[in-house]
Formats: C-alpha cells, structure tokens, sequence
C-alpha cells in the first residue's frame, strides 16, 4: 500500500544485495510484487477480534494465577496423588511443538531442502514462542515460585530439572538467534525509506546495523549453519531430557527406555501439525498464496503421514509391549487407559490425533490445504490430550494402594483455575506469534528473492 | 572494664539451658523483659548457674535472656546428622490392627494439615488365596533414595546417619520427589497447614522437627532426628500400644519399642525381615517383619478404617 512507491524508489540499492542479479529478465514476480505481499499488514476487523480475544484469555489466566499465588497451589485440582497435572502436560506439549524449530530451520535445510524457506519463520516463531510459555508455565507449577532462584544457587547437576532448564535456555537462545539473524535483511528492506517513528524505531533498533554488505551476508550465512548444526543435537536433548523427568523415575507408565525417542517422534508430529495449522492460517490471512503453494502443503503432508509412522511405532512399543506381559503394577494402569477411566482421551488422541489425520494425509487430495489444516488441527489437539496421558494417570496408579487420603484425592480433573492458566498460556503463546506476524515479515522476504533470483537463473 | 565484664555475664547467661532461666521466671517481674532491650538495670537479685567449665558462678537476673525460638541445632548441622548412627526401623506387621495411634501422634507432633497422613497404615490385599493383613507405612530413608536424586536444589538430603529430610525454606515446591518416590510417602501442602497455629508459622524451620510446615513445600516423615538426639523414641513408636514399631541404631545393633528390646541382626533373621520393594534398589532403611502368627485377625482392623 503505502510502502510500495518508496520501495519502489529504493528497491535498486536497499532491497538487491547481490548485484549480480539486477537487470534480470522479469519472469513471474517482481521484487516489488514480492515485498509488497510479504511485508507485515495492519491487524483487519478479525485480526482484531481474534487478539482480543486471546488478550482476554490472557488476563482471566493471569488472575487465576494471581489467585494461585494467593492461595496457594490448593485453588488447582493436583493433590498428593495426581502432583503433576495440566501444568506439567502443558509444559510436555510446548516443548513438543517447539522443536518443529528445529525440524523446518535446521534439518530440512542440513540436507538440503530449498522448498521449506517460506515456512522457516513460522516454525522459529512458533519455536520461540511455545519454548518461552513452556518455561512460563513450569514456574507456574512450582509450589514455591518466589524461590526459583534456588536452581541456580543451590542448583544440583544429578537432578533432570537442571539438565532441563539449561538444554531449555540454549534452545531458547538458539531459536532466538536463528529467528534473529535471517531478520536482520528483511528489517533493512521495512526499513527503507522510513522516518525512525514508531515501529520503525524498533526496526532500526534491532537492524540498522546490517548494511547488506557482501561480508555482511556471508557472516549471516555461515552463522546460521552453525546454528543449524548446533540446534540439532540441543533439540533432541530439551525432548530427551523432558521424558527423562518422568523415565528417571520407577513408576508404571514411566520407567521406560523407550521414552526418550518416543517423545522426540511425539514432539515432531505435533510441530509438524502445528506448522501445518499456521501455513494455513497466514496463507489465507495474509493472502499468500504464491508463497505458501499447494506443493507446500503436500509436501507438509508427506513429512507428517512420515512422522505420524514414526510415533506410531513407538506407540506400539509403549503401551503394547508392557501390556503383552501385563506385570502387576502397569496392570491397573494400562487398563485405565485402554478400557477404564482414561479410555475415551486415550483413544481419541490415539486415533483422532495419530492414525486418522495420517489416513487422511496418505491420499493425494487430504493433502490439500484445508484437509491439511483440519489434520493439523486434530494433530496438535490429540497431542496436548496424549501429553496429560503422559503426566496424570500415571500418578493415579502408583505402587502402594492410594489410601488415607481424603476421597478428592484419588481422582484429577482440572480446576477452574488451572484450566483458566492453561488456556491463558496457549493464548499468550499463540498471541506472541500473532504479534511477531504483525510486526515482521512471516515469510522471509530476502530469502524469497534470492530464491526467485536462483530460479530465474536457472 | 566495666562494659567488658557486662558481655562475659551477658555470655555467660546466653549459654544457660532454658531450664534454669524458667528458675528465674517466677518472680513478678518477667527477666524475660527486662532483658529484652539494651539496657538493662542490675536488679541486685542473684542466680546461681552453672558455666562451661563447670564452675558456680552468680549472674545478676537482670542478665539472663531467654532462648530465642531458634532450633537447638542449625539446619547446616542438620544436613550432617548424628555422628556414629545409622537409623532403622523395624515394623512387626504381625502387631499391627490398624489402630492409627501411629498416625495420629505423628500428625499431632508434626503439625501436619488435617488432610494429610505422614504415616500411612494400608489394608494390603494382594493375591487372590493370600491373607490380608495392615501395613503401616513410613519414609523408608532409603539409602539410595530416589527422592534425593532428583531434587534441583538439594532441599531434601540425605544425612550420615542415614535420615532423609526435607529443608522447606529451600523446598521450590516442584514436587519430582513425590513423582519419584515408589513408596508414594510424600506429601505436599498445598495449602497453609490449618493445624499451624500462627506463632508456630513464625518460627524459624527445623529440618530435624520438619516445624513448621509452608505452604507450597513438600513434607515428610522424618524419622523423628530431634527426638533421637534427646535419646528418645520417635513419636510413632511410642504411641503404638502393641509395640508394632521399633526403632534404633544399626551401628549398636539394637532396636526397642519402649518396652522389649532387641538385636536388630536376631530380630530380622528370626522372623525372616524384608524391606518393601527391595528389587528397586532404594535399599530402605526400614524393614518389615511378616504377618505371621498374628495378634489381631485383619478383621478388627477394618472398623476404623475410613479409605
């Protein structure tokens, strides 16, 4: 809109850093055409709608969560029996979204894969944001949260926790920067021409430094790789360390040697769905069909109908290896899951979450944008369910019988104000994502021109 | 001089056991106030005490302080425990009929939240042609405790003497200890305790009275340290009127109920002693002797039971 005739003016020396390319012959795009439909549009009548909304889902969760430090961890439903609930599994759930960061930046682009850079931004932010309300809502469950300091005072490397929150902040800090840096070109070109007010004072602030300079873009470059190697392994690790906090310990369910790959199977399913969700979401938003392509989506698919076998093979070693020996302790548990009390969720996230998106995704025409976006919806829904399957029965079958206890401790269904922190948390984390969309470029647009450059070379 | 002399009486008053400063308490004027500002007035009035090195010597009243409410032992001499002991236990489930004078006197003792039970007496009913019978159930202090190793922040430790305790001021209140404890023996306050009465909460914690209970911490049973130092049984014990518990030293060798007392080796090779989920490799420091040739049918147990 009102970018375009200052863009215009400015394209030849702020937007083309390798000169090389200017002069070219038009094929389909123009960088102009380009940067006009990717650069940040304001919020319309239901982006409106949408962040008020959140925002309030926002400030119920935080009242709740005033009124928990208040009272205490009483007001939630987790007794001494159930001690981890929704909390905990919200927290698996983040982490498990999160390392589709890692999966769209770093693996896709390791082997070579030119396709995934126009979902590169949605996967970091996503990344970004689910890692930050992760870390959010793990201090939430803490009892005694006015202490957290302790970790680092009094921390003790044999404990999961620390090895989680230290895997946690490089990860975090790791997708920042690989959020960051592929920014810096495309804050040059929202900055071109600008007055410093505003938002644009924000822009020069984080990237006037970048100039665009030859040595500038090779800097960027061989840090990203590094990032991209470095992220690999510390992607697995927030997810291995994560299932450990639960496979360190003896209970049924839980003492597994299966768990930490089988969370990491887990967690690429949901960032996939995830992802697949936010393709849709911001290509029908943001009117980028010529960005985010039908091909993308079935290439989505394939990847997801792949990651989806994954999880269910370690599905099967989960639950029916334990159950193919049945010993005394996983008895009641698995039973509770299979055909008891937990049934219902168990199947639901079984089947709607895993093997019917994947059916779905297995034919040609499921792997169409809104077949697409249903699946991912069923797939991040059936994954935050399997992730309370995870935490919460498991505790309600512990070894010695549950007894002495008043009758409400034997059982857990989330309390107002849990659900009110929960929900609030996913809130603030899709609102993070919502905001970052409003403020920069979702599809990065010096990689799209370089990659609309190296097409028309060839 | 004279201010010099003043800090060795005032040193010397500060070393009194609580004993004998209530000696001096049952005059009109409390020395309790006197002392309680800076400045401080001889009253002329003496009391005999008796110093560190065993002397007589005379203080003036006015000179006596009390003991502020702090624990006798520190919580960083707390993490140490008592040198040369190695705690045990030893429960007679043959004893046991469910009476819960166990649980009640440890309830009392610890101030624990009326919803929650320290020691657990559970109807154990395993098999389908096995007998039933009650099993109190209390920390293990394991030797290898699971609890121990997942703690972030060292807040619950295990002591030389063998005891596993819990330091709630450094507690953050992430409950991994209860997740990985197999014996489901931890609890957490989920709320302020209601059975802390407000001058109880202000005072200072003691790892070894686990006094006070917080909110947002996780609580235990501690094998009663305190009690062990003054060379007393630990509250479960003593209220047991069948003598189900026994306690003692494994160092010594020898474990008591208050009124019999064995050798701990005798003990559990004559009456075949087990420890509960062994094969786990916690390595508990209680043991259980079976429930054979009972006292009470398990029956008698079930009228108090209350689930």
């Amino acid at each position: 809109m009102e970018h375009s005739t200052s863009i215009k003016n400015e394209q030849k020396t702020a937007v083309n850093p390798l000169n090389g390319f200017i002069g070219r012959k038009k094929v389909s795009l123009t960088d102009e055409e380009i940067i006009k439909d990717l650069l940040p549009q304001k919020f319309g009548m239901r982006g409106m709608v949408w962040v008020g909304i959140l925002v309030i889902i926002c400030l119920v969760g935080v009242y709740s969560y005033y009124r928990q430090l208040r009272y205490g961890l009483i007001v939630t439903s987790m007794r001494d029996y159930a001690s981890w609930g929704i909390y905990i599994s919200n927290f698996v759930f983040f982490v498990a979204i999160s390392l589709v960061g890692s999966l769209i930046t770093a693996v896709l682009r390791l082997s070579g894969v030119h396709w995934s850079t126009p979902l590169t931004r949605i996967a970091e932010i996503i990344a970004v944001a689910a890692i930050t309300f992760g870390a959010i809502i793990i201090i939430v469950d803490m009892g005694s949260p006015e202490r957290f300091y302790n970790l680092f005072l009094y921390g003790r490397l044999q404990s999961p926790i620390i090895w989680d929150v230290t895997v946690i902040t490089t990860y975090f800090f790791i997708s920042l920067l690989l959020l960051y840096i592929p920014l810096l070109p495309d804050m040059k070109i929202l900055l071109a021409g600008k007055e410093k007010k505003g938002i644009y004072k924000l822009y020069s602030f984080l990237g006037s430094f970048w100039k665009g300079t030859h040595l500038q873009f090779r800097i960027s470059k061989k840090a990203v790789n590094i990032l991209c190697i470095a992220i690999v392994p510390v992607a697995f690790s927030i997810h291995t360390v994560t299932s450990w906090l639960f496979a360190t310990t003896y209970r049924p369910g839980w003492d597994s040697t299966n768990f930490g790959a089988y969370f990491i199977a887990g967690a690429f399913l949901a960032g996939a769905g995830a992802v697949n969700v936010a393709m849709y979401i911001f290509r029908r938003y943001y009117n980028l069909e010529k960005y985010i392509t039908d091909d993308h989506f079935d290439k989505m698919g394939k990847i997801t109908v792949m990651l989806g076998m994954l999880y269910l093979y370690f599905n099967v070693n989960e639950y029916l290896i334990p159950y193919f020996k049945m010993k005394k302790p996983e008895e009641a548990f698995l039973n509770g899951l299979f055909i008891g009390q937990f049934a219902i969720i168990f199947w639901s996230a079984i089947l709607g979450g895993m093997i019917i998106p994947m059916i779905i995704l297995l034919f040609k025409k499921g792997r169409r944008p809104l077949p697409m976006f249903i699946c991912g919806i069923m797939i991040v829904i059936g994954a935050w369910f399997k992730r309370f399957l995870i935490v919460t029965p498991t505790l309600l079958h512990p070894f010695l019988p549950m007894h002495n206890v008043p009758e409400s401790y034997k059982h857990y269904f989330p309390s107002f104000d849990e659900w009110a922190i929960a929900l609030g948390s996913l809130a603030g984390a899709l609102l993070v994502i919502t905001i970052f969309a409003r403020i920069f470029p979702i599809i990065p647009i010096q990689e799209t021109l370089i990659e609309q450059h190296e097409k028309e070379h060839h | 001089m004279d201010t010099n002399n003043t800090s060795r009486k005032e040193f010397l008053a500060s070393i009194v056991t609580t004993g004998l400063v209530l000696a001096g308490c049952s005059t009109k004027k409390s020395p309790f106030e006197s002392s309680a500002d800076g400045d401080v007035k001889p009253t002329g009035e003496k009391v005999k005490l008796l110093s560190v090195d065993g002397e007589i010597i005379e203080v003036d009243k006015a000179f006596l302080k009390p003991v502020p409410e702090m624990p006798v032992i520190s919580n960083s001499e707390a993490r140490k425990g008592i040198p040369g002991k190695k705690f045990v236990m030893v429960i007679d489930l043959s004893r046991c009929k469910n009476l819960r004078k166990c649980q009640a006197a440890c309830n009392h003792m610890h101030h624990v939240h009326s919803n929650l039970n320290w020691l657990k007496v559970y109807p154990m009913d395993e098999g389908e042609h096995t007998a039933p019978y009650w099993q109190p159930t209390t920390c293990m202090h394991c030797d290898e405790p699971p609890c121990v190793k997942v703690c972030p922040v060292d807040a619950t430790f295990k002591r030389q003497d063998g005891i596993v305790l819990i330091d709630s001021d450094r507690c953050i209140g992430c409950r991994f200890c209860m997740a990985a404890c197999p014996y489901s023996i931890r609890v957490f306050n989920w709320e302020k305790p209601d059975t802390v009465s407000e001058k109880l909460s202000h005072q200072q914690y003691s790892c070894e009275t686990s006094l006070p209970q917080k909110v947002g911490t996780v609580g235990k049973c501690d094998f009663c340290p305190d009690m062990a130092r003054k060379g007393e049984l630990p509250h479960c014990v003593s209220a047991c009127p069948n003598g189900t518990f026994f306690y003692g030293d494994l160092n010594e060798d020898s474990v008591s109920n208050g009124a019999e007392t064995f050798r701990f080796s005798d003990l559990i090779k004559d009456k075949a002693g087990y420890q509960l989920m062994d094969d786990l490799g916690t390595k508990p420091s209680v043991y259980y002797l079976p429930p054979a040739a009972r006292y009470f049918p398990f029956e008698k147990g079930l009228e108090i039971d209350k689930g």
